[in-house]
């Protein structure tokens, strides 16, 4: 029984938490945009309008539920669940800290990339369930973009995987830091487990995953339609793309599944490439920062903070770079971001096989 | 094809660095001055925001806004309603019996005003009215944020006569054209 308690507590604590972040997302890229642009950005519900993200989800719970006479009804009142579910469901397989993590697959990575192609489908349902000639072109240029770009992103964690030797993403954090039990190697070179810190971080055990990560980012923004990949919802030309029928909690739901992914894709980022749950401080001689600053509730702050060092740069790229033109963002995926993925995966199956022997 | 990539990121990274030197400026708004100001210009950076019900920038006094009748010194003479362009401007005057007193600059007043309204709705705000006015009684003001309910409330009514005080003065100058009508008519008649 006790068992079953658990379950519907993690569960509840992740769906809170991706709650909370969406609220602390979505004041904070406001804000930020409004910085950006000299502008104050909220300023009136609450002090400097910290409380806006709230008026926001009262105003959404309020809302009639408008569905439109010829949108097919089962698809449409389907889609936000299908989208949100599947980006919920990928939360399972992240680790917070040493030994906390929801559910510990050895196919963790395989799981989660599994279950973010779902979200396509969704977002699919959603723009055919519309009836919109808007929402039917928006989802049709998300779904060729999130398969397209989910090539160089598969390939370019795989390089990650061939380096960590697993797909079990708290195996992989393990793997980066003082608590690891094989030998690490800044560089290739330099043994670095006993110092830990940002030195034994997959990016600098294979500088070569530098170039991985940058792809994986790219790869990343445009699997969860930010800018300047965000031709899916296109503001300025399919006035919002795959939602524009959605009202009131089923958008709120679509909201939340973007920013939840944001996050999601961020974290996976932080887990695979640069050290997961492990302290960014080194130990240096007799100062062991990196043993100071391990443990749960460490492990927990160091993902955050990374995450949302990720979120920021993400918003921070949205709110300068335009938008790509259709045949650009393909191009750019198939003829740039694949051929150096590749690269990636072929120069880590080399450095495994020479120099991490 | 690397030079292109290079190129790419170069311009990734100006336009990135472009946005975190203006989100970083967002420290500190810019002072809210009026344009007289020598500074008002040389404020390059930071927030441009104003908050504008809780901050305004401040405005000449006699600014080109919303119009002010000071009655006391209204000779009533409608050439501001005879000038203004959109007739926005409705006087009815009424004669007086006698001169009823002088405005601050002197000229005698000899009419009542018993209808002075401005529909401000109306008022497309070129400032004829204030440079025709022999008294300078009605001018601009920096009062320009004026909304209203109702589109009647935008009518500014300045006349301070009440009606019955209006219909007495009428009665008075009925009675004293009479009187003059009748005495004009007895001096006819003693003529032939």
């Amino acid at each position: 029984m006790n068992f079953y308690l658990t379950y519907v507590l993690v569960a509840t604590a992740l769906f809170a938490f991706t709650a909370l972040f969406t609220l602390f997302a979505l004041y904070s890229e406001r804000k930020i945009s409004a910085f950006i642009q000299d502008r104050l950005g909220p300023m009136e519900v609450g002090k400097y309008g910290t409380l806006q993200a709230f008026a926001d989800i009262i105003k959404m719970l309020q809302k009639e539920f408008i569905i439109p006479t010829a949108a097919d009804k089962i698809l449409f009142i389907l889609a936000p669940i299908v989208i949100f579910v599947s980006v919920y469901l990928g939360f399972a397989a992240l680790p917070w800290a040493p030994g906390l993590v929801p559910a510990s697959l050895n196919l963790g990575l395989f799981y989660i990339f599994a279950i973010l192609s779902i979200e396509t489908l969704g977002i699919l349902m959603a723009g055919w369930g519309s009836n919109n000639k808007y929402a039917l072109l928006g989802s049709m240029r998300s779904v060729a973009q999130m398969i397209s770009y989910e090539i160089p992103a598969g390939i370019a964690v795989i390089s990650v995987v061939m380096i960590a030797q697993s797909m079990n993403l708290q195996e992989v954090c393990i793997k980066q830091g003082i608590l690891s039990s094989d030998s690490i190697y800044f560089l290739g070179v330099w043994e670095v487990k006993g110092v830990g810190g940002f030195l034994a971080w997959n990016i600098f055990q294979a500088p070569h995953l530098i170039l991985a990560y940058i792809i994986y980012f790219i790869a990343s923004l445009a699997e969860c339609n930010r800018a300047p990949f965000d031709i899916p919802e296109a503001e300025s030309e399919l006035v919002g793309g795959f939602h524009v029928e959605y009202s009131g909690l089923r958008f709120a739901f679509i909201f939340l599944a973007e920013y939840s992914m944001m996050f999601l894709v961020g974290m996976i980022g932080v887990i695979l490439f640069l050290g997961g749950w492990n302290s960014p401080l080194p130990n240096i001689g007799a100062v062991k920062l990196a043993l100071w600053t391990s443990g749960i509730g460490w492990g927990i702050f160091w993902i955050l903070i990374k995450t949302f060092a990720v979120v920021a740069v993400q918003i921070w790229i949205r709110w300068t770079l335009p938008r790509l033109r259709v045949d650009q963002l393909m191009s750019f995926c198939w003829k740039v971001l694949t051929p150096l993925a590749f690269l990636c995966m072929l120069i880590s199956g080399l450095w495994r096989l020479g120099i991490m022997q | 094809m690397i030079k292109k990539v290079l190129h790419a990121f170069k311009t990734i990274f100006k336009g990135l660095s472009l946005t975190m030197s203006h989100f970083f400026a967002a420290r500190k708004s810019r002072k809210v001055i009026p344009i007289s100001d020598k500074n008002y210009f040389a404020q390059n950076s930071g927030i441009t925001t104003i908050q504008y019900p809780h901050q305004k920038l401040p405005v000449p006094e006699l600014g080109r806004y919303q119009l002010d009748v000071e009655m006391d010194d209204c000779i009533v003479c409608d050439l501001c309603a005879k000038i203004c362009p959109v007739d926005c401007i409705d006087i009815e005057s009424i004669k007086a019996t006698e001169a009823i007193g002088k405005t601050s600059d002197g000229t005698t007043k000899r009419l009542y005003a018993a209808k002075f309204d401005i529909d401000m709705a109306k008022c497309m705000y070129c400032g004829l009215c204030t440079i025709v006015c022999p008294t300078e009684c009605i001018v601009m003001t920096d009062t320009y944020d004026r909304s209203m309910p109702d589109l009647k409330e935008m009518i500014y009514k300045f006349s301070d006569m009440t009606a019955e005080e209006a219909e007495e003065k009428r009665k008075a100058l009925d009675k004293l054209n009479a009187e003059r009508l009748a005495a004009k008519e007895a001096a006819m008649q003693q003529k032939t």
